[in-house]
């Protein structure tokens, strides 16, 4: 079939338009004036990303100008949060930067809601501050789009390209149209992934209409890793899922309810269970126990063990917090800007939040790097902070020359949340304008005959469907094809079931472990049959094998660390205890493309602060 | 269902197509409206349902735990800087409120490119555009060379 090639030139290509990409495109036209800057984007970026919708505060802020906190503060609550495992360069990097950040979106026009009586921001918690937030991504939507040369939206990124004989230099990217179908050929001389972390790698507990309403947006199709792991780039803490305890079904947070509002959690009985749990958690982790506000994941734990002995539902007492019109408002306004969804549950289910109380409970898991976990790419780390390990050459670089992440793409950098993953973004972006700068030589090369292979690849799921349809009467059960959601099922099935879902309350080992890679591998051969009837459909083929890709690397990474370091996050049934003595460390994968293989190995935690 | 149009309002003019972040709605090639393709995959965000000229697209709550009779309503008025909310309960109650979204006009962020030209040897320190006033504090906070040598 004829089709259309676009080559679109550049000498930085951003792929992912949300917080990260919007923050690399400022920086990146703020120091190369002269640049050719491209921004790739599969939806609108208007709205797009997991801040589409809106939120309804800024989880990293320090208030350096208050001396509130101090970056070597961040750096000790987020290594506590994680069980001890944070890359400390690029925690403290993102906590010296993000306040410049917080102030030009305030100069922007993000409404910031100020404390009346000290006329600060007001804090949500300590690290929290809280906005009028429904409109914040098409106010930095604005800011990229007078940053970048050129916006492509509704262009959807498929592959990466090395560079024709330097294997581990990056050359740009690959993908198609979803509205018109055209093949683009990005050629760049450095390219800054900032796509997303991963929903739908695990079966979500809604599983037919609300199967959308997963915590993480459907549209985090965890592209980040899918594009990084088959260029070999070394990725870290892939096992590092997080599980999110929140309003049950809607997934409305909860942040706003326990830190501003004060309201509390009980079991069905009114037990504050965390309280009398302590002594269990204790046993496990050790002096990790101690860490005060308690790690995240000990927080799921206390409550999964409520569950498990029968004490549910769990509840959130928003009916004792809303004594005023204005705080009824604050806990509304909180569902509006980011969940709506939470706020119809609420009014279908004849909830008041003044008068009764709402459940809670935890999600299923998520893999991404922004949020209270750190999977992803291993980064060169800042010039002035990084142990000598932890940098070669450029901030925010993979291990792949010219190959930049932020957001959800960096691994180790815990915590980042939205302003962060911003500034993390506009620090690849420097760092990208600099290695731009310092190239020498003729400019990367794509290899001619890949770009060829990736055309016919990229499309086949079109030509898939276009012959199996014809053996068939109608409907959607086909012998030769399959469709984008029935190998998205069976991938959240299986992960669920084998990799520590849900259904068996987050539980794992290694022969569950082994037998998900066989059943992996079955779901990667049939990957080849994937059958799509257009071009949305065909969006969703190339979502899936990124988030097919992104599941394996969490069930190896998984088997790799033979200890129980999250609690509440996923269990290794086998080694149930937190290990320092061994494990300690970073866990860290290296794919070969030309064999298929996988090396793990163990990276070195330092502690900097 | 999360998001449906309304077959008499709906005119056509693909608003929704173009905002929709899980590229799900789409336009009927028959009616020649838009409707949600995929139901299964919408966050229920509400972008479609702000970006409507016709106020034709509402949200069902997802058909697996929200029970019939609510309604969640929005009018997001950009120029206004402002976004008012009406709930309805299944039981009638009504709740209504409202928030700023923007304390600035729409298109006034300034470029990157509009500020002066940065000297060339700031693109070796670790400073981003703007800093250090953008910080607030009089320097870059860094770690002192003893910090990074108890590694």
């Amino acid at each position: 079939m004829a089709r259309r090639t676009k080559f679109v030139d550049s000498d930085i290509l951003i792929i992912g338009g949300g917080f990260g990409g919007c923050g690399a495109a400022y920086e990146s036209r703020y120091w190369g004036r002269g640049l050719k800057i491209v921004l790739v984007e599969k939806a609108n970026i208007e709205r797009s990303g997991a801040v589409a919708q809106g939120l309804s505060a800024i989880n990293c802020y320090m208030g350096m100008q208050w001396g509130e906190n101090q970056p070597d503060d961040f750096v000790r609550y987020t290594r506590g949060d994680l069980m001890g495992l944070v890359r400390e360069d690029l925690v403290f990097d993102v906590a010296r930067h993000v306040d410049s950040t917080v102030h030009k979106f305030e100069e922007w026009g993000l409404p910031i809601i100020k404390n009346p009586q000290t006329g600060r921001y007001l804090r949500e918690g300590k690290w929290q501050i809280m906005i009028h937030g429904e409109s914040y991504k098409p106010i930095i939507a604005e800011a990229a789009r007078k940053s970048a040369t050129e916006v492509y939206n509704r262009v959807m990124v498929t592959h990466l390209l090395l560079d024709r004989v330097r294997p581990n230099q990056v050359a740009g990217a690959v993908g198609f149209s979803v509205r018109d179908g055209s093949y683009y050929v990005f050629r760049a001389k450095a390219v800054i992934v900032a796509a997303g972390g991963g929903s739908h790698l695990y079966r979500p507990r809604s599983v037919g209409e609300g199967m959308g309403r997963t915590w993480y947006a459907p549209w985090s199709t965890a592209s980040a890793y899918g594009l990084l792991i088959p260029t070999g780039a070394l990725m870290t803490q892939m096992e590092n899922r997080i599980v999110l305890a929140r309003f049950k079904d809607g997934y409305g947070p909860v942040g706003a309810w326990f830190l501003l509002l004060k309201s509390h959690a009980t079991n069905a009985y009114g037990e504050k269970y965390e309280e009398s749990r302590f002594e269990e958690i204790k046993a496990r982790v050790g002096k990790y126990a101690d860490i005060k506000p308690m790690p995240t994941c000990l927080r799921n734990h206390a409550m999964l063990e409520e569950m498990k002995a029968g004490n549910g539902p769990i509840y959130m007492h928003t009916q004792h917090v809303l004594d005023t019109k204005e705080k009824e408002e604050v806990g509304w306004e909180d569902f509006l800007d980011m969940t709506v969804s939470q706020a119809v549950v609420w009014a279908a289910q004849n909830i008041d939040p003044k008068e009764q109380p709402s459940e809670l409970i935890t999600s299923e898991p998520y893999v991404m790097g922004s949020h209270a976990t750190c999977s992803g790419a291993w980064a060169s780390g800042p010039e002035d902070l990084a142990p000598a390990d932890y940098q070669w050459g450029y901030n925010r670089m993979t291990t792949v020359a010219g190959l930049f992440g932020a957001g959800d793409t960096i691994g180790g950098s815990a915590h980042k949340f939205s302003a962060g993953s911003f500034t993390e973004g506009r620090l690849a972006g420097k760092a990208a304008v600099k290695y731009v700068l310092d190239l020498k030589g003729a400019p990367p090369q794509v290899d001619e005959a890949q770009v060829a292979a990736l055309k016919e690849m990229i499309f086949r799921p079109l030509e898939n469907y276009r012959v199996g349809r014809n053996e068939i009467v109608a409907g959607t059960v086909s012998p030769s094809y399959l469709t984008p959601l029935q190998g998205l099922q069976r991938l959240e099935k299986l992960m669920d079931e084998y990799v520590g879902g849900y259904s068996t309350f987050y539980v794992t080992s290694e022969p569950l472990l082994n037998r998900a890679m066989e059943l992996l591998g079955m779901l990667k051969e049939d990957m080849e049959y994937l059958g799509a009837e257009d071009l949305h459909q065909l969006q969703r083929a190339w979502e899936l094998h990124h988030r097919v890709l992104t599941a394996e690397a969490v069930t190896r990474h998984t088997l790799f660390r033979r200890e129980t370091r999250w609690p509440g996050y996923y269990y290794r049934a086998d080694h149930p205890q937190l290990d320092d003595a061994e494990w300690h460390v970073f866990t860290a994968s290296q794919y070969d493309a030309q064999t298929g293989e996988w090396r793990m190995s163990k990276l070195p935690v330092h502690h900097i602060v | 269902m999360p998001t449906y149009t309304d077959m008499t309002r709906c005119d056509g003019c693909g608003e929704c197509v173009d905002i929709c972040p899980s590229d799900i709605m789409h336009i009927d090639p028959v009616y020649r409206r838009s409707y949600n393709i995929e139901p299964n995959f919408c966050w229920e965000c509400y972008s479609c349902v702000k970006a409507c000229p016709q106020h034709a697209i509402d949200v069902r709550g997802y058909a697996d735990f929200a029970p019939l009779g609510h309604k969640v309503r929005v009018l997001r008025e950009p120029e206004k800087g402002a976004i008012s909310w009406k709930i309805r309960y299944r039981d009638g109650r009504v709740k209504e409120f409202a928030f700023p979204i923007r304390t600035t006009p729409w298109g006034s962020i300034k470029p990157p490119s509009d500020y002066a030209v940065p000297d060339a040897a700031a693109l070796n320190s670790p400073m981003l555009a703007h800093e250090p006033e953008a910080l607030k504090i009089a320097a870059l906070p860094t770690l002192s060379p003893r910090d990074k040598e108890k590694v």
